[in-house]
């Protein structure tokens, strides 16, 4: 079996223009980069409401959390991603559902990947959040409410400070999930790291380049978020619990 | 408003039936072969064989790292050309084989996790014991430690199997019928895609629910 390597192809002009291969990888390397950010940043959001709502006492607001963490856990991330691209636009009432079909086909795509790659981790940042909660001592809640702060409160000033301060690592191995999740979104055409690669092997017939070095940016994300997160880690650690000093 | 129309589902039954059945064949073969070479490649990790154990840690940590869709990929890409090259230009279709060898290795990575956690969740004294009474280092590995590790960690083992059995929705990106291409492709064909999509939800939805109620169930009973 002989196989003929060129590295140099990723400096040829590319198929399409003057650009070079190596400027489709970058590209690819954006879109799943900025792709994972604005899917964290939705992400932390819902995921922070949804974890206080299991912890909350109210019995109907617990479940409606408790609803969430279920379905968006129990679908594959694959089908949820098809629901939100192929489905939602058809069934949404009045002109929304046509809107969105009018938008230009890279963002439709980016946003379809966008919402479900977010609401998919909500879930799973959810339950770190719920996790994160009750792990405190129940003297803390009481202490807050015995000193005459509202339930409001005593989650802004005492719990949750605590709370995200103690999850850091699981949210860390998140984080790191959700660049690699966001690989799903090649199956709707998004021109992510995944689906340059293709597109490499497709125009330039040297599939093992372009497997190495996409395969080597995936390794080199998660070698840059995990750096970063301890460093967060550090900054943030609470003295005198698990991994504090 | 959109019209919903679900007849073209009972006759496809036959179909997603036979997708289902390749959906199941790669997850428990995953499964099997992952906690086989799983166990292996936690066991070498915390060995006292240097090289093995850095060998170990470099697999588990580049499987952990690349994302699924990559890996099938990669192996759609390697798989056919090492068979080529043993068996000659006559294999057929590849795409199975290709998706359960890349199962099979990326879960190794995963469950070898696990399954070191743990085995470190088994205290130190049982190794020592079992040392003490004359056994060798395997032995007691053998008898003492993994049949208390691997009970302790059962549940998360399953748990891997559900994460596992949605995450083979993916061999859509080699064209392979699983029971989600199987949908798909239905709705593709009768111009039903928004309902095949949703009555595949539905089915991951009912089969994940319910393994996984039973699994915290078993793990109720366990840690009493």
């Amino acid at each position: 079996m002989s196989y003929n390597w060129n590295w140099q192809v990723f400096l040829q002009p590319s198929a399409t223009g003057e650009e070079t291969y190596l400027a489709w990888l970058l590209e690819g390397l954006k879109w799943t980069v900025t792709l994972s950010l604005t899917a964290w940043i939705i992400a932390l959001i819902v995921g922070s409401i949804i974890g206080v709502l299991r912890t909350v006492p109210n019995r109907w607001l617990g479940l409606v959390a408790a609803i969430y963490v279920e379905v968006f856990r129990n679908i594959p991330l694959l089908v949820q991603l098809f629901i939100w691209y192929f489905v939602l636009p058809e069934v949404l009432p009045g002109q929304m559902g046509h809107n969105f079909k009018q938008m230009n086909p890279l963002a439709q795509q980016f946003l379809s990947a966008m919402v479900c790659l977010g609401l998919f981790t909500a879930a799973r940042v959810a339950e770190q959040v719920r996790a994160g909660i009750n792990s405190l001592p129940r003297g803390q809640k009481s202490a807050g409410l015995a000193m005459g702060f509202t339930l409001t409160q005593v989650y802004r000033h005492v719990l949750l400070p605590m709370a995200y301060r103690i999850i850091v690592p699981p949210l860390t191995s998140e984080f790191l999930n959700i660049f690699k999740n966001s690989a799903v979104a090649t199956t709707i055409g998004l021109i992510e790291l995944s689906r340059q690669a293709q597109q490499l092997v497709d125009f330039t017939a040297q599939p093992y380049e372009a497997f190495i070095a996409v395969t080597l940016l995936y390794v080199m994300i998660n070698v840059t978020v995990m750096y970063l997160m301890r460093r967060v880690e550090k900054t943030v650690q609470v003295p005198g619990f698990v991994g504090g000093k | 408003m959109y019209e919903f129309d679900w007849t073209s589902i009972p006759g496809a039954i036959p179909l997603l039936l036979k997708g289902m059945l390749i959906t199941l064949e790669v997850t428990l073969t995953a499964i099997i072969v992952g906690i086989v070479s799983g166990t292996l490649l936690a066991v070498a990790r915390l060995g006292s064989n240097r090289v093995l154990a850095f060998l170990a840690t470099t697999y588990v940590n580049l499987f952990r790292s690349v994302p699924l869709v990559m890996v099938i990929l990669w192996f759609y890409l390697i798989v056919p050309q090492g068979l080529k090259a043993i068996f000659g230009q006559n294999i057929g279709d590849i795409r199975l084989t290709s998706a359960l060898v890349a199962f099979a290795l990326f879960e190794a990575a995963y469950y070898s996790e696990i399954i070191r956690a743990g085995i470190q969740s088994v205290t130190k004294g049982q190794v020592g014991a079992g040392l003490a009474l004359g056994l060798t280092p395997g032995q007691t590995m053998r008898l003492i430690v993994l049949p208390q590790a691997f009970r302790n960690m059962l549940p998360l083992l399953l748990t891997q199997g559900i994460i596992l059995f949605q995450d083979t929705s993916l061999v859509y990106v080699i064209g392979l019928s699983d029971f989600f291409g199987t949908s798909y492709k239905v709705g593709d064909r009768d111009g039903r895609l928004v309902e095949l999509l949703l009555f595949a939800g539905a089915v991951y939805f009912v089969i994940c629910f319910s393994v996984s109620r039973i699994v915290k169930r078993l793990q109720a009973r366990f840690s009493q």
